[in-house]
């Protein structure tokens, strides 16, 4: 294809391929892969052919479709009917009663508390307050196939900028559409571009970031795995735009199951020469290759990053010099997240000014949040910036499964911070998150109830950042340690008053202190935690905080399941009495709480 | 072309000044008298070496347009920027920094070997702690004692890794490495191996940077006592040429004071039967290497010959390039010869048996340590070299003994071994065994006399220098590299067949052994080296006899003991073999 | 040598084929190729002793500190031998917030074993993992390549149960 007729063409000739009568979209996202969709997509296949129904029917391994805590999922187009949870088992029903006989399969449907069914995920509210522009492609087409793509005018926007537009008209393209980076630090894309541009070099290099390390985040991942060709293509784009000749992709060692896609989609862009020598019969050529991690969060810092991609322990290094002057090899280096890629070709297309009539005054366009933790519907969603959490946790995540209080989010991961129900009004978007202390972060949103403990959510991050830490730096390296030792001081009730001034201190001094984001955020949970639960921490100090479970007399029947159940016989009590918790004895071991068939044990 | 670069201009607690760009914020501080702490930060500027992996955070200065704390040892100032170095944010972080480092730290300060010559416990003097306000878990790694020339204790490193900028970056031997991650990482060597199953050359570079007590000399200094204090134990100490202009630093003399005398007084002091010079060897090195140098030129033999009397780039080849042991002279190094002389022409003298010599050398040097324990050096069952003591152990060794150096009376060496030119003097720097070198080639291979000694062009402290030498008809092609990541570059050339060279000088230090790993803490200034390098070319120039084959103690043992030099006897005592040995 | 964990020659020569093959085919520089080669060498044999992690050392013309400064920094990297079957408990916060911790507890008890420890018999090594991107069904536990979701306390008994017999599930 060497001009852009050629491609319209192509393009065109894909779109006009007669669309078979039923298409069932089979959710392929690592979620559902790992409840088997992949066995549900074969048979499904098999019967279609043992029908000889090919022309009529397509099932289509799709990227994820969102809603992966009830997956695996299947739309069926253009029934608008969407089934979940579908089991092996269930495959004959879907193929017999819907395809076969046109009839909706209903104990497959999304059940309301109410008990009533809904069937058409355009109605669902899951999906309707959704807006889709990073994962535009997502669960609409199959990954593996780049005819697929194209005639969702995959590579136009490559076409265009390549054909005619110069590198500097894209970046100015890109500075204008306001688009920042999704990777966590909110920098503004087209300026990182243009700083790259401007150094002069023979060699540069553009790195997508898909190391994903929060914990809990899986955005990256879906879109890779569901739509790697607009990643490839956004990543030629930007080579273009600062004139690089080769990209990277890091990625992460975990996700080796999405690199089979990813590598295809090199291969299959090779092939239609959207990627290589002379792309589009211009003079300029790129190529990606990929770099696997192994296995550490801190990696996901550009600057480790890169020293990982160099084969050396990923520690990050001191900025200034940014990557964008002197990053790999040291030569100019562009590092982006896969978010922040896979819009470009969008704004490409459609605009500057159309992504920016999404967002708010200083954050553009969409952000994609891995919806998790204590909440209904757990997924991926995709909402215009300056949404706010009480949106996207009771409209979008549908609240608490199980109608329990809500006590706070957890946002931005071991770096973010913990939001209150006070603050669900914020609009989400860089500025009023760090503004109440907070941060974007990579997306990673986890929702919990009122059973959590905070000081132990605190803990739980200071051990992720304490093993993570790179330990090159001493405030992260001994002081995430130490921060950590208070805490497990605290929670085991050996804690003193004086060791929540501690904590604050240090904490601010650690944050003060670092040489990289890692160490620079890490006291971040705590801090956050200290500021709005601050009571929880004040319980442990002074130890008043209790520990031991104990039973509620109004609600014990006297079966005596509990005492039972006690590795300690601690539970005194008899037949259809009252039961009594010897707490000095009780290890707090929770069986009883499992046992009690009228809940009357109370947790701690 | 050096471009015109703009000055910076900056301000530094309020006062503004120009700097030129590239500069620190420590070094645009330390221009207007601002004192920053700094640890892990080290820089010897001209010769290239700096370790500024800006990680121990005891130099944070707030940037007050950011209200960010920067390093400032490796922060480059910017236009227009203005640093407050002693904000209560900054002070307060560095504090912490500190503090953390030290509650990872064994605080055994009374009984350590790096005792009121620490930075880290100075920097904790200096910064006022007095209290440790988060304690918790220490890290717990054995001890390791079992190399000859460096002892390590893992549970005194603060991660700094001035080490391992000096073992990858100059010396390029890669020894250590930091292992692990997060509160666990700990600078160690493969594996943790013991060090002496490394590929260590004990060049000592990294015990010389060291900041704490975490890599050190191991002491032998109680040997030597017990030899002392032995009834029947007749001691023989020699010492080095780079001692002599370095000891003095130690007793508050400034660097470069040459002490010559007052350390043959201090050894006598100490009981030493007799006082003996390493300069007599290098003398002796001399002779036998240019002879050999002469008969490879002349009878096509393996060119370049590369001088072997530094220990720790013998140990370097054996390692790094087994496949060009043929490469280096065969001499054993000055501190070797003197040693088998002792045991041999001495005993013979003086009519000692030499069962009951106790030989005994004080070095600027670690390797030589390992040097003296090698299994090839020994004869008759007896090591040619028993007890290796560095410049800084004999120092403490004058103090335990409550000398007062300064006061002392100079003396002069004890007669036998002793005798020795301004040749032998250079030794101990860079560029010196060549130049001794040259001035005896020239003469045996042209048979004129050498009226300029002074070879100034390959003086200096470049990392390699090349020269020509015109030797009548024909000229000398010398090469000179000092640190081994320079020794490398060389080797590989060779390896490749693109060396162009008859004779290279290696030495492993920075600045040859005026820089070696037993010498007094410079502590990261590099004119303290560059004192010591002139106090040596001073000496030489002071000396009557500057060309090694004047010397006549020499020539009358060539009479009277070794016949000539590279005879049979002079190959059986003076010359060595070297062996390959796997990388690790 | 004088230290037999260093011993090349106790490594199997097939596979060390297969490992010199690799590395040969590999374009660009030694060091940059580490990690790859790293990767490469654990598929093979199952996780990195030391004298394998000299023998890359070697093939690559690195120091032998640096491959084990890189191999002990990251958390794919097993020095040790693992069992038979890698039960992975994740531990991202949306598994942990889930019970995560409770899960591993359970699988460590029923082992019998400590976490990254092999057990006894061989069979078992049981390691917290960060999040695998699976979220949507937290708390996640993989056993080697197999993907368990929303595992209970109480489901752990006969999971762990289908593999104790040696024989995979
Ligand atoms: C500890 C730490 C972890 C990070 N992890 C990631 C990550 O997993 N993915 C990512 O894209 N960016 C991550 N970042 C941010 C990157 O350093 C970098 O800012 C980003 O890749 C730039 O891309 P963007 O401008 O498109 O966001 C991390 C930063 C820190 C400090
Ligand atoms: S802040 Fe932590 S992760 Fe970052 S360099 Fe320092 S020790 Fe490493
Ligand atoms: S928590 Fe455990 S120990 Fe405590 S009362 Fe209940 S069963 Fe007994
Ligand atoms: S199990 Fe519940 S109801 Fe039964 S005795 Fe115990 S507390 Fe009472
Ligand atoms: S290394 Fe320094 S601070 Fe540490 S014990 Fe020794 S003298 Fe004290
Ligand atoms: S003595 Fe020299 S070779 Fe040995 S570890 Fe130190 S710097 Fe490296
Ligand atoms: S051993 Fe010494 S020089 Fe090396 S990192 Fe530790 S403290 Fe620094
Ligand atoms: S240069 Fe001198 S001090 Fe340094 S290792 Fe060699 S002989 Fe020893
Ligand atoms: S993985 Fe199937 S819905 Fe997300
Ligand atoms: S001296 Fe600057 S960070 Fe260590
Ligand atoms: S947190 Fe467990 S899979 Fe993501």
């Amino acid at each position: 294809m060497n001009d852009l007729k050629a491609y319209l063409e192509k393009r065109d000739a894909l779109r006009a391929k007669t669309v078979p009568r039923l298409t069932l979209f089979c959710c392929g996202g690592t979620s559902c892969l790992s409840s088997a969709s992949d066995v549900i997509i074969e048979l499904l296949r098999g019967k279609v052919e043992a029908h000889g129904l090919e022309a009529d029917i397509d099932v289509k391994q799709v990227g994820c479709l969102r809603l992966c805590g009830e997956g695996p999922l299947i739309f069926v187009e253009p029934d608008d009917i969407t089934y979940v949870q579908v089991q092996v088992e269930d495959v004959d029903d879907i193929f017999t009663q819907h395809i076969l006989n046109k009839q909706t399969v209903e104990r497959l449907l999304v059940t309301e508390p109410d008990g009533s069914w809904v069937s058409s995920y355009r109605e669902m509210p899951f999906y309707k307050t959704q807006h889709r522009i990073a994962l535009r492609n997502c669960g609409e087409i199959d990954p593996r196939d780049i005819g697929a793509y194209i005639a969702r005018d995959g590579y136009h926007a490559l076409a265009l900028c390549l054909l005619e537009q110069t590198p500097e008209q894209v970046i100015e393209t890109i500075k204008q559409s306001g688009l920042r980076g999704r990777g966590g630090g909110g920098f503004p894309t087209g300026l990182k571009w243009a700083y790259t541009a401007a150094v002069k070099s023979e060699e540069k290099y553009v790195i997508c970031n898909a190391d994903e390390g929060d914990p809990g985040a899986f955005m990256d991942r879906s879109i890779i795995e569901g739509d790697p060709h607009s990643l490839v293509e956004a990543m030629t784009i930007a080579a273009y735009a600062i004139g690089a000749k080769q990209g990277y992709i890091y990625i992460r060692a975990e996700y080796a199951i999405s690199i089979e896609p990813l590598k295809l989609a090199l291969d299959k862009a090779r092939e239609h020469g959207f990627l290589g020598d002379n792309i589009f019969g211009t003079t300029f050529c790129f190529d990606i290759d990929i770099k696997l991690g192994a296995g550490a969060f801190v990696c996901g810092e550009e600057t480790a990053l890169i020293r990982s991609m160099e084969g050396h322990r990923g520690e990050p290094d001191k900025k200034p010099p940014f990557p964008s002057e002197s990053g790999f090899r040291d030569k100019p280096t562009s590092v982006n997240n896969v978010e922040t890629f896979v819009n470009v070709p969008a704004i490409i297309l459609n605009g500057a000014a159309w992504f920016a009539s999404y967002g708010t005054e200083k954050s553009k366009g969409t952000k994609v949040f891995a919806l998790a933790g204590n909440i209904k519907n757990i997924g991926l969603v995709e909402v215009p910036m300056g949404t706010t959490f009480n949106e996207i946790i009771y409209e979008i995540g549908g609240g608490h499964p199980e109608g329990k209080e809500i006590k706070g989010v957890q946002i931005g991961g071991p770096s973010g911070g913990v939001i209150t129900r006070d603050y669900f009004d914020t609009p989400i978007d860089y500025d009023s998150l760090t503004a109440i202390g907070a941060m974007m972060g990579s997306g990673g949103m986890i929702v919990m109830d009122e059973d959590t403990d905070m000081v132990e959510i605190a803990k739980f991050y200071l051990d992720f950042t304490q093993e993570e830490s790179c330990g090159k730096c001493t405030p992260c390296r001994i002081g995430t340690k130490r921060l950590f030792e208070i805490l497990e001081r605290l929670t085991s009730m050996q804690g003193e008053p004086s060791d929540l001034d501690k904590l604050e201190t240090l904490a601010r001094n650690i944050q003060a202190a670092s040489l990289c984001g890692l160490g620079q955020s890490a006291p971040n949970p705590v801090l956050s935690t200290m500021k709005y639960f601050r009571e929880e921490y004040e319980a442990y100090a002074y130890r008043t905080k209790k520990t031991k479970y104990t039973i509620d007399p109004k609600k014990c029947i006297g079966c005596t399941k509990c005492a039972r159940v006690c590795p300690v016989a601690c539970i005194r009590g008899v037949v259809r009495e009252v039961h009594i918790v010897e707490e000095a004895e009780c290890i707090a071991c929770g069986a009883c709480y499992d046992a009690c068939p009228v809940d009357a044990v109370l947790r701690p | 072309m050096k471009l015109i670069e703009k000055m910076i201009r900056c301000s530094i607690n309020g006062i503004t000044l120009d700097v030129e760009a590239g500069t620190t914020i420590l070094q645009a501080a330390k221009k207007v008298g601002v004192d920053v702490p700094t640890l892990c930060h080290l820089d010897l500027h001209d010769i290239g070496i700096a370790n500024q992996s800006a990680n121990c955070r005891v130099c944070l200065v707030e940037d007050e347009k950011r209200h960010q704390l920067v390093p400032a040892c490796a922060e480059k100032v910017v236009e227009g920027m203005a640093v407050q170095t002693d904000s209560l944010k900054a002070v307060m972080a560095r504090r912490t920094s500190l503090e953390l480092l030290l509650s990872n730290h064994p605080q055994d300060c009374l009984t350590c070997i790096k005792n009121l010559d620490c930075e880290l416990q100075t920097l904790a003097h200096d910064m006022n702690i007095k209290e440790i306000h988060y304690p918790g878990e220490k890290m717990n790694h054995p001890l390791d004692l079992t190399s000859k020339g460096i002892s390590k204790d893992s549970n005194k490193c603060i991660m700094c890794r001035r080490c391992i900028t000096m073992c990858d970056e100059v010396q390029t031997v890669g020894i250590l490495s930091p292992l692990k991650r997060g509160f666990d990482v700990v600078v160690a060597t493969a594996f943790h191996l013991d060090m002496d199953q490394t590929s260590c050359t004990y060049c000592g570079q990294c015990v010389s940077v060291c900041p704490t007590a975490a890599l050190a000399e191991m002491n032998d200094t109680p040997k030597v006592w017990r030899a002392l204090n032995h009834p029947e134990k007749h001691v023989v100490v020699q010492i080095a040429p780079a001692v002599r202009v370095a000891l003095a630093e130690e007793f508050g003399f400034p660097p470069g004071e040459i002490s010559t005398g007052k350390i043959v007084a201090a050894l006598k002091r100490l009981r030493f039967d007799t006082v003996v010079d390493t300069n007599f060897g290098a003398d002796l090195t001399v002779i036998e290497e240019a002879h050999e140098l002469v008969d490879r030129m002349e009878n096509g033999g393996r060119l370049p010959m590369l001088t072997s009397c530094c220990p720790a780039w013998v140990q370097f080849i054996e390692h790094q390039f087994p496949e060009l042991l043929d490469v280096p002279s065969s001499c054993k190094s000055p501190q070797q010869m003197v040693g088998t002389l002792i045991k041999s022409y001495y005993a013979e003298k003086r009519a000692i048996d030499p069962k009951k010599i106790v030989s005994v050398s004080v070095m600027p040097c670690l390797a030589k340590k390992a040097e003296a324990a090698r299994d090839e050096f020994h004869q008759n069952g007896l090591r040619d070299v028993d007890y290796v003591i560095t410049t800084r152990e004999l120092a403490r060794m004058i103090k335990e003994a409550a000398i007062d150096f300064k006061t002392l009376q100079e003396q002069p060496f004890d007669e036998l071994l002793s005798d020795s030119t301004g040749a032998a003097a250079i030794f101990g720097t860079t560029g010196g065994v060549l130049e001794a070198a040259a001035r005896t080639a020239y003469e045996m291979m042209t048979g004129k006399e050498l009226k300029e000694v002074d070879f100034t062009a390959i003086r200096g402290l470049e990392g390699v220098r090349e020269a020509t030498i015109p030797m009548g008809e024909r000229s000398l092609r010398i090469g000179i590299a000092h640190e081994l990541g320079n020794a490398r570059k060389l080797l590989e050339a060779i390896r490749d067949g693109k060396s162009h060279f008859d004779l290279i000088e290696i030495m492993a230090c920075p600045g040859g052994c005026i820089g070696g790993g037993g010498q007094p803490y410079h502590h990261g200034r590099l004119d303290v080296i560059k004192a010591r390098q002139e106090a040596l070319y001073r000496l030489d120039a002071t000396l009557p006899k500057r060309k090694s084959h004047q010397n006549e103690e020499v020539i009358q043992l060539y009479d009277v003991f070794l016949e000539k030099p590279g005879s049979h006897k002079a190959h059986q005592l003076l010359h060595t073999t070297y062996s390959a040995k796997t990388r690790i | 040598m004088k230290n037999k964990i260093l011993d090349i020659s106790s490594l199997d020569r097939a596979l060390l084929d297969q490992l010199d093959t690799y590395i040969k085919n590999l374009e660009g520089d030694n060091e940059e190729n580490l990690i790859h080669v790293l990767h490469r060498a654990q598929a093979l044999f199952g996780h990195l002793p030391h004298n394998l992690q000299l023998y890359v050392a070697r093939a690559l013309n690195l120091s032998g500190a640096k491959v084990n400064g890189v191999v002990t920094f990251y958390s794919f990297f097993n020095e040790e031998p693992t069992g038979k079957y890698v039960v992975s408990v994740c531990m991202g916060t949306a598994c942990f917030v889930k019970g995560a911790d409770k899960v591993l507890q359970k699988i460590l008890d029923i082992i019998g074993t400590k976490k990254n420890e092999m057990s006894a018999d061989g069979l078992f090594t049981v390691k917290d993992v960060r999040c695998i991107g699976a979220c949507g069904l937290a708390p996640v536990v993989t056993i080697n390549d197999k993907v368990y979701g929303k595992v209970q306390v109480n489901d752990v008994e006969t999971l762990i149960g289908r593999y104790k017999g040696g024989q995979s599930a």
